[in-house]
């Protein structure tokens, strides 16, 4: 046995480890590309209209987002800021924490500033797409990916209201228990099935550029780097060939 | 041109007669004697230092706008990812530096595992470099915390936890690491001290004698031939060449291949799938709210697993212990006259495969939530695990080991 066989049992045993990851009946696959600069221009604005009401995104700017989205100040102003006109301004809101607390059952609602870095893309996307009529829960809604949410579907005027269609399953004991088969829509929204879509995924792009603003850019400069360094290496090579010559 | 030279060698002139510049560049470089037939794995050693040195630049330039409050560390972490001009390439290369430091050091020390560099006369380099690993331990751990995310603040209150296990003292050696009843900002900022002075502090002066005993000895090769036994009229060893400008220059070249590597991680894929940066650290710290699965950095789940294999809290922190302390113990376990893997017989050769398949089956383990069959797995690898160390002198005695060369092949 030699080192080869050694590193092919390490190398063999890392990708074990490295996905193992399991699946979800009602699970969603994002699509997330923050290049394309319409999609995230889109998202933004659901997300200031729809999640800024509540949610602030604390540890972001204005201008740079507007910077990164190809969005001028002006549009800036017109469209995305509501509560202030400083556009070098972090993306706070009115809500007091204390208020928040009261308002929504002794949880405020989070800074979603990293959210997408937490929760995930394909998260985010099961979150806003499986949210559905409970009457137990006290806004009236629950979801599939965040079980008990205290949020209300603030994205239902678009979506339209869906509701849960049981079926009966067996539970690991044997017993017979009811479960969620799929959910169908009930009051259409104001986009159908195909834009609500859209939305969902033009959201969850720009909450996932909110999470790393300098993804696309350090891609970009990523490739410059590596390019620069093979260069480099060619180089350094070439040298410890010319030194190692003279060696037997 | 000519005057210039003059100028440098009288001001090296100077400088000689008043410290020992030359001497120390040959004594540790140009005229420090390394046997020809290095390999791959030998590149880790020069990669350890590099990488130290990208985690103390970067360490500097992060300390400057960081702060360490439990109000203001996790904002002041986005505020360096966002607000400050490069701040995200520096907090990137500093978060996968460590990981990239535990990778090189884990095989750094299975290169010496491999070819016995721990073996007479160089035990003082293998406890300094154990010394040294757990050194960087300490800042792994207290340099987790500092982003003051879920993972941060939970992982941490379960290694302080660990030490309450310890019976008579255990909780009052808890409550004085932490400074508090619960992880706080107190712990926080008293581990960021550690993590941003002593530990590192402690970390040079180790790594430093490390490579003063190992310049002392020489180094071993995958042959574990000593080239000092064969010496020509100069004093020289016939199989061994100066380290510069010969390593010098073949290490520059495992210097880009590894930087190429880190870039690609650091450009394209900074949380390396959740194991350099987990996804629950980017939610801030809440005392109010335990994550359901806590886990430690991945370098330290071998470790865990093993201490979740064990029923009892005390017994099981006592044999996790162990397991990172029982390597400085490897030069007087191994009965073995042979040092490297290419001349010893089959028995330490499969014990070294099971050691292998069991050190990184439990490291995944340990990022696994503790289902009754993977505990009875991570059992099956403790034995093993343990099995390696503590049959080591029986089944290195009886080897059939090969006889090795006088004269590096």
């Amino acid at each position: 046995m030699n080192m080869r066989l050694m590193l092919c049992v390490i190398l063999y045993a890392l990708p074990l480890a490295l996905f193992a990851a399991g699946g979800n009946l009602h699970s969603y696959r994002a699509d997330v590309d923050v290049s394309d600069t319409k999609s995230l221009q889109q998202g933004a604005r659901t997300f200031v209209n729809y999640c800024m009401g509540c949610h602030s995104a604390k540890f972001m700017r204005y201008n740079r987002m507007g910077a990164d989205l190809g969005l001028s100040d002006e549009i800036l102003k017109a469209n995305f800021m509501f509560g202030t006109d400083k556009t070098s301004d972090l993306m706070t809101i009115a809500m007091s924490d204390e208020d928040a607390k009261q308002m929504f059952g002794g949880v405020a609602p989070p800074d979603l500033s990293v959210t997408a870095r937490y929760r995930g893309a394909d998260w985010l996307t099961t979150y806003f797409m499986t949210f559905y009529l409970d009457p137990a829960r006290p806004m009236g809604v629950n979801n599939l990916a965040f079980k008990d949410v205290g949020m209300p579907h603030a994205l239902m005027e678009l979506q339209g209201a869906q509701r849960a269609v049981y079926k009966t399953a067996t539970d690991t004991n044997g017993k017979a228990v009811n479960v969620i088969d799929h959910l169908e829509l009930v009051a259409p929204g104001t986009q159908n099935q195909k834009e609500y879509e859209q939305t969902v995924r033009d959201l969850v792009n720009f909450m996932v550029y909110l999470g790393e603003p300098v993804r696309l850019k350090r891609q970009q400069i990523g490739i410059y780097v590596i390019t620069f360094l093979f260069f480099l290496l060619g180089v350094v090579y070439l040298m410890k060939r010319e030194y190692w010559k003279d060696i037997h | 041109m000519n005057s210039v030279t003059k100028l440098l060698g009288g001001l090296l002139d100077w400088i000689d007669a008043r410290y020992p510049l030359t001497k120390t560049w040959n004594y540790h470089l140009a005229r420090y004697y390394a046997p020809k037939n290095f390999n791959t794995w030998y590149y880790t050693g020069s990669l350890a230092l590099l990488i130290m040195a990208i985690m103390l630049l970067t360490g500097i330039w992060l300390s400057m706008v960081y702060i360490p409050t439990a109000a203001e560390a996790f904002a002041s972490v986005e505020f360096i990812m966002r607000d400050v001009e490069w701040g995200w390439l520096l907090r990137y290369i500093h978060a996968v530096g460590g990981s990239a430091f535990f990778i090189i050091i884990y095989l750094h020390m299975y290169r010496g595992m491999l070819y016995g560099s721990y073996k007479k006369p160089r035990e003082l380099v293998w406890i300094v470099g154990m010394l040294t690993y757990f050194t960087m331990m300490g800042i792994g751990i207290t340099g987790y915390m500092l982003p003051w995310g879920q993972m941060s603040y939970w992982a941490l209150q379960v290694v302080i936890s660990m030490f309450g296990a310890i019976p008579v003292f255990g909780e009052d050696l808890a409550l004085w690491l932490r400074g508090d009843y619960v992880v706080s900002g107190v712990t926080l900022t008293r581990f960021y001290a550690l993590h941003a002075c002593a530990l590192p502090l402690l970390l040079l002066g180790l790594v430093f004698v490390h490579l003063i005993a190992l310049h002392e000895v020489g180094s071993n090769n995958p042959d574990g031939i000593e080239i000092k036994a064969n010496k020509d009229a100069n004093g020289i060893p016939l199989d061994g060449i100066p380290f510069h400008p010969y390593y010098s220059v073949k290490d520059l070249v495992g210097f880009v291949v590894f930087l190429i590597i880190f870039s690609a991680v650091i450009f394209f894929a900074p949380d390396m799938y959740g194991y350099f940066l987990e996804g629950i650290n980017f939610a801030p710290a809440n005392p109010l709210s335990t994550p359901e699965h806590i886990v430690p950095n991945w370098y330290f789940t071998a470790y865990y697993a093993i201490l979740r294999a064990i029923p009892d809290k005390f017994i099981g922190v006592c044999a996790m212990g162990l397991a990172s302390v029982i390597f400085i113990f490897l030069p007087w376990l191994d009965r073995s006259p042979v040092k490297s893997i290419r001349y010893r017989g089959w028995k330490y050769r499969t014990a070294l495969i099971a050691f292998t398949i069991s050190f990184v089956s439990l490291s995944w383990l340990g990022t696994q939530l503790a289902t009754p069959v993977f505990v009875w797995m991570a059992r099956f690898f403790t034995l093993i695990y343990f099995g390696f160390f503590f049959l080591m002198p029986f089944y290195t005695s009886t080897d059939n080991d090969k006889p090795v060369p006088d004269r590096i092949p």
